[in-house]
């Protein structure tokens, strides 16, 4: 059944009655929870990645054919070796730091992940991405069940979105996730110092601990109040973080460091919400030299390669997993505007220190008729179930039930943890 | 009873437009709104109310702006950004800025693209610009969208399709015969009609050559130079396109071959299909509904139902939806009243009408709405910004509270002297705020911190210098509070 906002605000309120009844406790907390003090890093590249551009199957004729103006030149792609049949692959030529990683045997490359009858609606997409249930995909995140299972009371600091709202993959029943784009700025000012500034924040706090239950979406606003404040002083030693590397100055570069910055200081999050936009590439691509999707590489590229740097002189590249995705891959031919539209299956990338590196599934043939190819052979085929990777991630790295969390079990996917 | 007549007064004008000032309540008063009827009347009939309050900006009385000598609405993004919250502030047809934003939702445009693929100013004229103030005389989508605001809905779409800044936003400009591009037809049928579900892919692509050549144009010189529509008739794909849902009114799912010279038709014909979709009308009519009374509780059909069929039975005019909507019993009725989360500008608005706004300027309201997670004219996608709950994180509640603060702070003296008359003791400083301030009812808890945050401290004694403290501070707490945030 599709979950209905209201039914999100009830679960949501009945659940933060829990999860901040004694916020008192939560150091404490943190401290229990964090054991082991492995951090899951889910990054989002919103728009819909093309994956032939980031994984470039650079000795397809066809893929030269279909592609007149994006494709990658074979001459300047990275090589990274071929796939089980032998087909080789290259990374984009902007990716030059995570083949550095690649090559350290930190980074596995997953291709042609997705499900049966792929959404090419952004919303719809995404929302079964972050829900893992194509069927109905409007009820709580795949992470957020996960959440739900850990035992109560629940850190508020758990799970830690880097953008200034709470994405599905995070929403959950019993947990509230805060949202934390700027650990620096996330403070509580007042109109005035001193003493009467504490007067106001503890009022302040007195009136977001009423949870109205006749008000589910009062309780609601309240809890959310409630949950900045149980978690403002930790987020604060965050925003003062010092990396041992100088991060990009853009959003993911940024967030990338803010996620650093609360693992050096053990804050006690274990899952991290990371994303960057742009994927949306209908028109004026540009794949290569200094065009937008280039660009895009470079983002992604530069902000990944500091980030991994960081944690591996913090020591804490093992405790860590990157895991990618995108809502869905992009149509095979390019258009007329020198861009593609809405495809199907894509790439996941999955780096850290527990990665067993490497290129995982089979390349698609793009050769019309193939079938790796669906969708009269406009779109490639999933050949790995997204949930597969999600289960394993789930059992392997973070220590839960898959089938618990999944609601149901996959074909075994990729050993890349 | 007095108090009632009023609150309900209140609660349309926060509804139907952004609240009412001290100012606002004296002007309707002038002119005879004195019963919710009158007023309903007011704000639907706002072609009677003057247009020109653009004219206001700079002038004293009214809420600044940042730089206002150099101050370019059609050139600068932040300065369109704050003549949108000027507007909302200070026009007297407030239900026409509100129903501009409700479009500016549903046809999401964001500025950024639009820039990187012309240049940051002339994006922002595109969406910024009125005809009679540009050398051009370009109607940017805002204009346009104020102008269709209780229009028609049929011809709003064709508009829409037309508007050079939706032609760059979802790429109609680059959809052409030899490979058409799907991304507007999707967007039309998907969220600016009917609603997902509805349609298949093969529609989209059919949709897609459908829109070929609807394209743009850039005739005129120097200053006068502009984007405008143009139909490519040679960019136009002319075979049959074929849908699953109805095209015509006989059940025909096929837009017939045409010549190139008459192909626009078939976008026509498509627009017409959509709008006529009986998913349509119960999608507008719901999402109409949680925007006018309430989108916390179940929503209430049958009032749905009946929207939709006046949306159908009226040729798709949206001015007899939202009367319908306003005049209905369920919209007075108080159990709806504060079942809508503030959208951040709606929050921002009110406040500025209910604290203040002497000497504020808006320009320091847009990277706190930017943290709050609503920066105008840049929503997060084509799907508009999310609604509800979803305004809610951490992150964007401190942003409220802490906009709370700094409106707080610059308007403390006038909060001090207008608060002089009823400072002699803390249960009448915080009647007056409440009273002013009208958030939903606090339970008693909530309003004994209000009330231990007045007491502490110094043994009150009204003086200016604790007015000076302790009134800003109430009004933070206040305007920062749950009770606030809901509509």
């Amino acid at each position: 059944m599709p979950m209905t906002r209201r039914e999100f605000v009830r679960g949501g309120v009945a659940a933060f009655t829990v999860s901040f009844g004694a916020p008192r406790f939560i150091s404490d907390l943190a401290e229990a929870q964090g054991q082991g003090r492995r951090n899951l890093v889910v990054l989002y590249l919103s728009g819909g990645n093309d994956a032939l551009s980031t994984l470039v199957p650079y000795t397809d004729p066809q893929y030269y054919a279909r592609r007149p103006t994006l494709a990658v030149p074979a001459a300047s792609v990275l090589q990274i070796g071929a796939d089980r049949s032998g087909r080789p692959l290259g990374l984009h030529p902007r990716l030059t730091g995570l083949r550095t990683i690649f090559n350290a045997g930190r980074l596995a490359v997953i291709q042609r992940t997705g499900y049966s009858n792929s959404s090419r609606s952004h919303f719809e997409g995404t929302d079964i991405w972050s829900t893992a249930d194509p069927s109905s995909p409007g009820g709580f995140g795949w992470l957020g069940r996960y959440l739900d299972r850990l035992p109560s009371p629940v850190d508020p600091l758990a799970a830690w979105s880097t953008t200034g709202s709470v994405p599905r993959t995070l929403q959950a029943r019993t947990v509230g996730v805060p949202a934390i784009p700027n650990a620096a700025t996330y403070a509580f000012a007042s109109p005035n110092g001193g003493t009467d500034a504490g007067f106001a924040r503890s009022s302040a706090i007195r009136i977001a601990s009423h949870l109205p239950v006749d008000r589910p979406h009062l309780a609601f606003v309240n809890a959310t109040a409630q949950a900045a404040f149980a978690t403002l002083d930790r987020v604060q030693q965050v925003g003062a973080y010092r990396a041992s590397v100088t991060y990009p100055n853009n959003g993911l570069g940024l967030a990338l460091r803010t996620v650093a910055g609360a693992m050096v200081n053990q804050v006690g999050t274990r899952v991290f919400w990371v994303q960057t936009g742009g994927f949306d590439t209908h028109a004026g691509q540009g794949t290569n030299a200094n065009g937008t999707y280039a660009g895009l590489m470079g983002t992604l590229d530069g902000a990944l390669s500091a980030f991994y740097a960081d944690l591996l002189n913090q020591g804490l590249l093992g405790d860590t997993l990157v895991l990618q995705f995108s809502e869905f891959s992009r149509r095979i031919d390019e258009n007329a505007s020198q861009g593609t539209d809405h495809g199907a299956a894509g790439i996941m990338l999955a780096l850290g220190g527990g990665v067993r590196g490497g290129l995982y599934g089979n390349a698609p043939n793009l050769r019309a008729g193939d079938p790796s190819l669906e969708n009269n052979s406009t779109d490639v085929r999933f050949e790995t179930d997204f949930r597969s990777v999600y289960a394993t991630v789930i059992e392997r790295w973070l220590g839960a039930d898959p089938a618990a969390v999944l609601g149901a079990t996959f074909p075994a996917g990729p050993a890349f943890l | 009873m007095a108090p009632q007549r009023e609150e309900d007064i209140a609660h349309l004008f926060r509804r139907a437009g952004f609240g009412a000032s001290a100012a606002d309540v004296d002007r309707f008063a002038r002119l005879g709104i004195v019963s919710f009827s009158t007023a309903v009347s007011y704000l639907l009939n706002y072609q009677a109310q003057p247009d020109d309050v653009d004219a206001k900006i700079g002038q004293a009385g009214y809420v600044s702006v940042a730089s206002p000598a150099r101050f370019a609405p059609t050139s600068v993004i932040n300065d369109a950004r704050q003549r949108l919250l000027f507007r909302m502030v200070h026009s007297p047809r407030p239900l026409q800025e509100k129903m501009a934003l409700f479009w500016h939702n549903h046809f999401a445009t964001a500025h950024s693209k639009i820039a990187g693929d012309t240049s940051s100013e002339e994006a922002t004229r595109l969406l910024s610009a009125k005809p009679a103030e540009d050398a051009g005389g370009v109607r940017g989508q805002m204009t346009l969208l104020r102008d269709y605001a209780l229009g028609n809905f049929r011809d709003l779409l064709i508009e829409i399709a037309k508007d050079p800044a939706m032609l760059f936003w979802l790429d109609g400009r680059t959809n052409v015969r030899a490979r058409p591009q799907e991304n507007f037809a999707r967007e039309l049928m998907e969220l600016f009609t009917m609603g997902v579900g509805t349609f298949t892919e093969s529609d989209v692509y059919a949709g897609a050559r459908v829109f070929t050549g609807w394209n743009l144009s850039r005739p005129g010189a120097g200053a006068a130079q502009r984007y405008t529509f143009n139909y490519a008739a040679n960019n136009h794909e002319t075979t049959a396109k074929e849908f699953t849902f109805a095209i015509y009114p006989d059940g025909n799912r096929v837009i017939p071959a045409r010549a190139a010279s008459a192909g626009m038709q078939d976008g026509i014909d498509l627009i017409n299909a959509v709008a006529a979709h009986p998913k349509t009308g119960p999608r507008l009519a719901r999402k109409l509904y949680e925007f006018f009374i309430n989108e916390t509780d179940e929503p209430d059909a049958a009032l749905i139902d009946e929207v939709a069929g006046i949306y159908y039975a009226r040729g798709y005019e949206i001015e007899p939806m939202v009367r319908r909507l306003l005049l209905s019993s369920q919209f007075r009725d108080p159990a709806n009243y504060n079942k809508r989360f503030s959208w951040p500008v709606e929050y921002v608005v009110r406040a500025l009408k209910e604290v203040g706004w002497t000497g504020f300027s808006l320009g320091d309201a847009l990277t706190p709405l930017t943290n709050m997670g609503q920066q105008l004219l840049e929503p997060p996608d084509v799907s508009g910004w999310n609604l509800g709950t979803g305004w809610f994180s951490t992150g964007a509640m401190l942003a409220r509270m802490n906009f709370a603060s700094q409106l707080a702070t610059n308007q403390r003296f006038a909060l001090r002297d207008s608060f002089r008359g009823v400072g002699s003791t803390p249960e009448s400083v915080l009647s007056e705020a409440l009273d002013r301030l009208m958030p939903a009812d606090f339970d008693s808890g909530g309003e004994a911190a209000l009330m231990d945050y007045l007491r502490s401290g110094a043994a009150w004694s009204g003086s200016d210098a604790q007015l000076l403290t302790k009134v800003p501070g109430l009004v933070h707490l206040i305007v920062g509070s749950g009770e606030y945030q809901l509509n």
